[in-house]
């Protein structure tokens, strides 16, 4: 897919999100405008994954875990975006009886979520164990998930990266949306990770860095994790994002990471926004 | 009741699990740092590709297991009812019971009986955590055949169970091909007069008390309630139809047990004399395994003089 082709997902993800969180009033629009870039080349580019049948089991699939589940209206997005379920279900978002809950659930059967996440600092484990599972059942397809900056704050992602340099897992790629910002500010004032790139390889990974907002080095970094696969160490990759990417108001700030725009902040933020590929 | 020898029901499981690794698989166990203790080294030696060592990362265990399941495998997770329960509750609220995730939790050293390493071990409200938890089977087999047939019981259901075992050698009196059927409660005693239901050991407790109850006169139905969740409802309510009131007997807290389950089911639909033989609200201590059931109440001499009791209610 071209760059031009992806930015015009992107684009259009990022209407997706602010809608969707304006319609309810609530939901987590900064987090999910910065991974927006990302979740497009994973789910439009690079993943091989079958959107048209779900299958919970993943045999010889792609697997893609989203731990920090708040930055669901994304995931929704770029899984409705490539076929998962019918666009027009993201009006659905966080109204009672939706399949499009505030985080992602299995509850409810929505094709493309295979875990439940929002409680943080699981999804890593989780991802290890499907990565444990492809390699006993002989699978050589990849697990992708993605993680909070602030959520590595949480004990048992530390548990998980200690496991998985130990036990090998070379068919993972764990990607961290390092944005700098978390609720209550910015994460180097709310609990330092300290040096995020030597604390990974400390614990025994490969890390890669790259800017998630330009599809030229996300493909490219992607490119050259493909041949670090299979070597014997799991992968991190640190990605600089800026929270609330695409819309100038949500830039350069942690408050909105958990906050929805009203109806004027919705149509500044859409001006801002080209429609696409159409709006739900 | 024939004692057809005496054994640990951590080593019912252990035989349960070896054999479940021969036959299916799709079985894999992890451990935490505790794989004498959960008598799983059978299962480590015949299938090393299939046994995950994870260390002392009980959290990470629980969501490794759930993630095991996407692509097939049937997980058994193996340590202390502790840290299985407690220590890992929200691990095992959203990546297992809300995920429905096939993950077997099965837990050794519950309760009073684990002895001398005191309270900081010995969990008395593990049965309650995991009966709120919506998805959740909970099974608590009384003896060693019945532990290693519920092992093997939990591999064929498809769903999150929490199954729960202790340390001590406590007597064998289920037959070995005695069927288990997972919400089926055991029947070891047929009687008019009070209804027992207990489970875990407290069922060999509970038999004990039968044999001084009977030289009183008093006639026992005694129910091994193996199932927590789903409870077997008939099973209560036939007998208390029968008897007209009951004792419980577990060890647990009080609070959320056993006791508490089988309340629900009478106060909805039979409401009769209930006393509960179960720990009142209080952490255990180190000590013997029997001496400190009889300490907390949870010995031979409380059920029977519960079961006197309750007949004074009825009356």
């Amino acid at each position: 897919m071209t760059n031009q082709e992806l930015i015009n997902i992107s684009m259009q993800i990022r209407r997706d999100i602010v809608r969707m969180v304006a319609a309810v009033k609530s939901g987590h629009p900064g987090g999910s405008l910065g991974c927006a870039d990302f979740l497009t080349f994973l789910y439009f580019d690079w993943m091989n994954h079958n959107s048209e049948q779900f299958s919970m089991d993943a045999r010889n699939e792609d697997v893609f875990f989203l731990s920090n589940g708040h930055i669901s209206p994304v995931w929704y997005s770029a899984l409705a975006r490539s076929g998962y379920f019918p666009v027009s279900e993201l009006s659905t978002f966080r109204k009672i009886s939706s399949r499009l809950q505030g985080h992602p659930s299995t509850d409810k059967n929505l094709p493309g979520i295979r875990m439940a996440s929002g409680s943080l600092g699981q999804g890593l484990s989780v991802a290890l164990g499907t990565a444990e599972t492809k390699k006993l059942n002989n699978d050589t397809s990849v697990v992708y998930s993605l993680h909070g900056d602030g959520e590595l704050q949480e004990g048992q992602i530390w548990e998980a990266a200690m496991y998985g340099a130990a036990r090998g897992i070379d068919n993972i790629v764990a990607t961290i949306d390092y944005n700098g910002r978390q609720i209550d500010g910015d994460v180097e004032d709310v609990l330092s990770l300290g040096n995020l790139k030597e604390k990974w390889q400390a614990f025994g990974w490969v890390v890669y860095e790259m800017d998630g907002h330009n599809f030229d080095e996300i493909r490219k970094t992607f490119t050259t994790i493909g041949d670090s696969l299979g070597k014997g160490k799991p992968i991190v990759v640190l990605m600089k994002t800026e929270m609330g990417k695409g819309v100038d108001f949500m830039m350069g700030s942690h408050k909105w990471h958990g906050v929805a725009p009203n109806e004027e902040q919705l149509e500044i933020a859409l001006n801002q926004l080209e429609e696409t590929l159409g709006d739900y | 009741m024939e004692i057809l020898g005496n054994k640990d029901t951590r080593s019912g499981f252990g035989e349960g699990l070896a054999e479940l690794g021969d036959e299916n698989e799709n079985v894999v166990a992890l451990c935490a740092d505790l794989t004498g203790s959960l008598k799983m080294n059978a299962f480590q030696n015949a299938h090393p590709n299939r046994f995950f060592q994870v260390g002392i990362a009980e959290a990470n265990m629980m969501s490794l297991a759930a993630g095991m399941t996407i692509g097939g495998k049937i997980p058994f997770t193996g340590t202390f009812a502790n840290f299985s329960t407690g220590r890992v509750y929200d691990q095992i609220r959203q990546s297992i019971a809300y995920s429905k995730k096939n993950v077997k939790i099965c837990a050794s050293h519950a309760g009073l009986t684990l002895g001398e390493d005191g309270a900081t071990h010995q969990i008395l409200e593990d049965i309650g955590m995991m009966r709120m938890l919506p998805n959740m089977t909970v099974v608590v087999p009384a003896d060693f055949n019945q532990t290693k047939q519920a092992t093997k019981a939990i591999a064929k259901h498809d769903g999150p169970v929490y199954l729960r075992f202790g340390r001590p050698v406590m007597p064998i009196f289920i037959k070995p091909d005695t069927p288990f059927v997972i919400g089926k409660a055991q029947t070891i005693y047929e009687g008019t007069d009070v209804t027992i239901i207990a489970c875990g050991h407290m069922v060999w407790k509970s038999i004990e008390a039968v044999e001084e109850l009977k030289k009183k006169g008093i006639s026992v139905d005694l129910i091994n309630m193996h199932t927590i969740k789903p409870l077997d409802r008939s099973a209560i309510l036939d007998s208390v139809r029968k008897t007209g009131c009951i004792v419980t007997a577990e060890e647990h807290m009080a609070n959320g047990g056993l006791g508490e389950a089988v309340a629900q089911v009478l106060s909805r639909n039979y409401p009769c004399p209930q006393e509960f033989v179960a720990v009142n609200d209080s952490f255990g201590e180190s000590g013997k395994p029997m001496d400190l059931m009889d300490k907390y109440g949870i010995g031979t001499s409380n059920i029977v003089s519960a079961v006197e009791r309750v007949l004074e209610r009825k009356s």
